[in-house]
């Protein structure tokens, strides 16, 4: 499909990659795209592997399968690169945001000879600092907006602060937290981008299109 | 017995995005029934959970029986249609298995129950996931049966479940389909109604005949000796069959409303397809998607999406293969008969197409089971392999499964 960002997540039931898969669709539909967020159901329990998707589109979108090929892979938990294929299917050109204090060169040895641009986001750390709890895909939710840069880091804080204070009406008092947690992580996956974007292209010998 | 449905008001869109699940909600807000007893199954759960939200909201005054069981929903539905309610439920798989013995008997005594089924798969072994096989096993209960390729058709069928049940032509039960978890918990852009549009759009319901009305005493659901059951079963089928132009004519009124225009299947770029898939719900998006880059390679491929399955319009369906000229159909069938031949479209299309003297190859697929995925690769695939038994180079495989593990 032209005009298409596919996304999957990667979580373990319970971190909310679901919910973050449908709030960036959500996001996404506000700043005037087409739009689909969706979970694989199974036999869910807390802590088994889940996997969400995005498709982000100008154009309507029809495809109701999972994705195979996607742009982008978001995983919430590294502890699932040790049992799921998380790179399958990733295009070369895209990109892998994972969840974790080390670098993109200490993780991309599990990355199963994955080539295209790794990125990490130390998602716990952001939100025990900004949440004081580990809510780690809020963090994420914002590493995501920020690679695929579906939409400016303006309409996405600006969308997110009106979600949140629709979502947080009955306990306003976390919304500042949150709202720092998605500046710190966006921040952070930019910087990681344009990293990633020039080792790549230096690996390479060829430079890459950085979509963000 | 007035109803006041002639004046169609337009509606303006509203651009939104939620679930499935969610825009039937949201539908049975607007319509406001009087009447909701429901069992919650996955993943038709979330529609009374949401419904009894707008309630205990204060934004609808419908009456919601917490029954416990879904033969306990489809008896209680009955039996407040039959005082003279509007009356819905929801249900899905095991759920739409359980009601069985009821759907007959809501069809039989004419009582025009709308019930939205999101599919599932009957056991075993035990799943939660999409296939037709709730829907197509109820499939000769008397039902009037409409699939939904979406959330917005999931929606838009809803609201017009109500006004081709009710119509006195019919007066029949509606079971309005859309795909378990693909569609259902899909969040997906969709254009909403206004409210006061769709209410006079459904329009009041008054019953002719009903329990409550001490003026006009009706017995509902007596014995009846073979003297006369015979006829009561042809004056139910003679109902099915007008309802296929009440369908039409409520799709007309609802063009006018939305500006979304509906009939008993979509023909997709059908005009010149020498190869054809017919196919139904979900799965027909992802079908589309894959004939428009088939059709950039140069390959005449078009999709017949089934919208209505109950009443069968077979001379339509007929018609439109033979108008496209095409050489070989895919008849997709999402359901298992278990007869050892066909699934259920792969029986009924064949015998539509033999019944009209269209003759045409046809291949049966079996795909997407329990939930199994099924993708634009695989539409490919189908498309493949049917040009290649049209040119003589493959023998028609019978009866073929579609992503399989092998």
């Amino acid at each position: 499909m032209k005009n298409t960002v596919e996304i999957r997540w990667h979580g373990r039931g319970g971190q909310g990659a679901k919910t973050a898969a449908l709030l960036l669709a959500d996001v996404a539909f506000k700043t005037g795209c087409c739009v689909q967020g969706f979970p694989e159901y199974g036999p869910e329990r807390m802590g088994a592997p889940i996997t969400a998707f995005n498709r982000i589109s100008e154009d309507k979108i029809r495809v109701h399968s999972n994705i195979y090929d996607p742009d982008y892979v978001v995983v919430v938990d590294e502890t699932l690169l040790h049992s799921v294929d998380v790179t399958n299917g990733l295009k070369r050109e895209g990109a892998i945001i994972i969840n974790t204090p080390k670098s993109a060169k200490e993780i991309r040895s599990l990355l199963r000879g994955y080539k295209g641009r790794v990125l990490t986001v130390d998602a716990r750390h952001i939100s025990e600092t900004t949440l004081g709890r580990n809510f780690p895909n809020t963090p994420m939710l914002a590493a995501a907006a920020a690679v695929t840069g579906i939409m400016s880091r303006e309409e996405f804080l600006t969308e997110m602060q009106a979600s949140f204070a629709h979502k947080f009406a009955k306990k306003p008092e976390v919304i500042k937290g949150n709202m720092a947690a998605l500046e710190m992580a966006y921040d952070k996956a930019e910087k990681e981008m344009k990293k990633a974007s020039a080792n790549v292209a230096d690996a390479s010998g060829r430079r890459m299109k950085q979509s963000a | 017995m007035s109803r006041s449905r002639d004046e169609v008001v337009c509606s303006k869109s509203i651009p939104e995005r939620m679930s499935g699940n969610e825009a039937v909600s949201y539908a049975v807000r607007q319509v406001n029934p009087d009447v909701m007893p429901a069992f919650p199954i996955t993943p038709s759960t979330e529609i009374p959970q949401m419904v009894s939200s707008y309630i205990a909201n204060g934004e609808i005054d419908t009456e919601f029986i917490p029954v416990e069981s879904e033969h306990s929903a489809m008896s209680a539905a009955i039996g407040a249609e039959a005082a003279g309610a509007r009356t819905m439920t929801a249900t899905s798989s095991a759920g739409l298995a359980l009601m069985w013995e009821e759907l007959l008997l809501a069809a039989s005594n004419r009582l025009p129950i709308v019930l939205t089924l999101v599919n599932r798969t009957l056991s075993g072994p035990i799943n939660i996931n999409c296939d037709h096989s709730d829907g197509m096993g109820a499939r000769d209960t008397g039902w009037i049966q409409i699939y939904s390729e979406n959330n917005q058709e999931a929606y838009d069928n809803y609201i017009q479940a109500f006004p081709i049940a009710e119509d006195p032509r019919v007066h029949l039960p509606v079971m309005i389909c859309q795909d378990g978890f693909i569609t259902s918990h899909a969040v997906e852009n969709i254009e909403l109604l206004e409210d006061a549009p769709v209410k006079a759009f459904v329009g009041e319901y008054n019953p002719e005949e009903f329990l409550l009305n001490p003026g006009k005493p009706v017995s509902v659901g007596p014995y009846a000796v073979s003297a006369y059951s015979m006829e009561a079963k042809r004056a139910q089928e003679a109902a099915m069959e007008r309802a296929g132009k009440v369908i039409l004519e409520v799709a007309e009124r609802f063009r006018e409303m939305s500006g979304r225009s509906y009939g008993f299947f979509e023909e997709y770029r059908t005009e010149d397809a020498e190869y054809l898939m017919v196919i139904m719900g979900s799965a027909a998006g992802t079908a589309k998607a894959a004939v428009d880059m088939l059709r950039e390679e140069g390959h005449k491929v078009g999709i017949l999406k089934l919208r209505v399955f109950r009443p069968f319009p077979e001379k339509e369906i007929a018609e439109a293969i033979k108008r496209s000229g095409c050489k070989a159909v895919a008849i997709m069938d999402r359901c298992e008969s278990y007869n050892g031949c066909s699934g259920p479209l792969g029986s009924e299309i064949p015998a539509a197409l033999f019944r009209n003297k269209v003759m045409v190859e046809t291949v049966n697929y079996i795909y997407g089971l329990a939930g199994r995925d099924f993708t634009v690769e695989h539409v490919q695939d189908v498309f493949a392999e049917l040009e290649e038994v049209a040119q003589g180079n493959k023998e028609a495989p019978n009866h073929k499964y579609i992503g399989l593990r092998e």
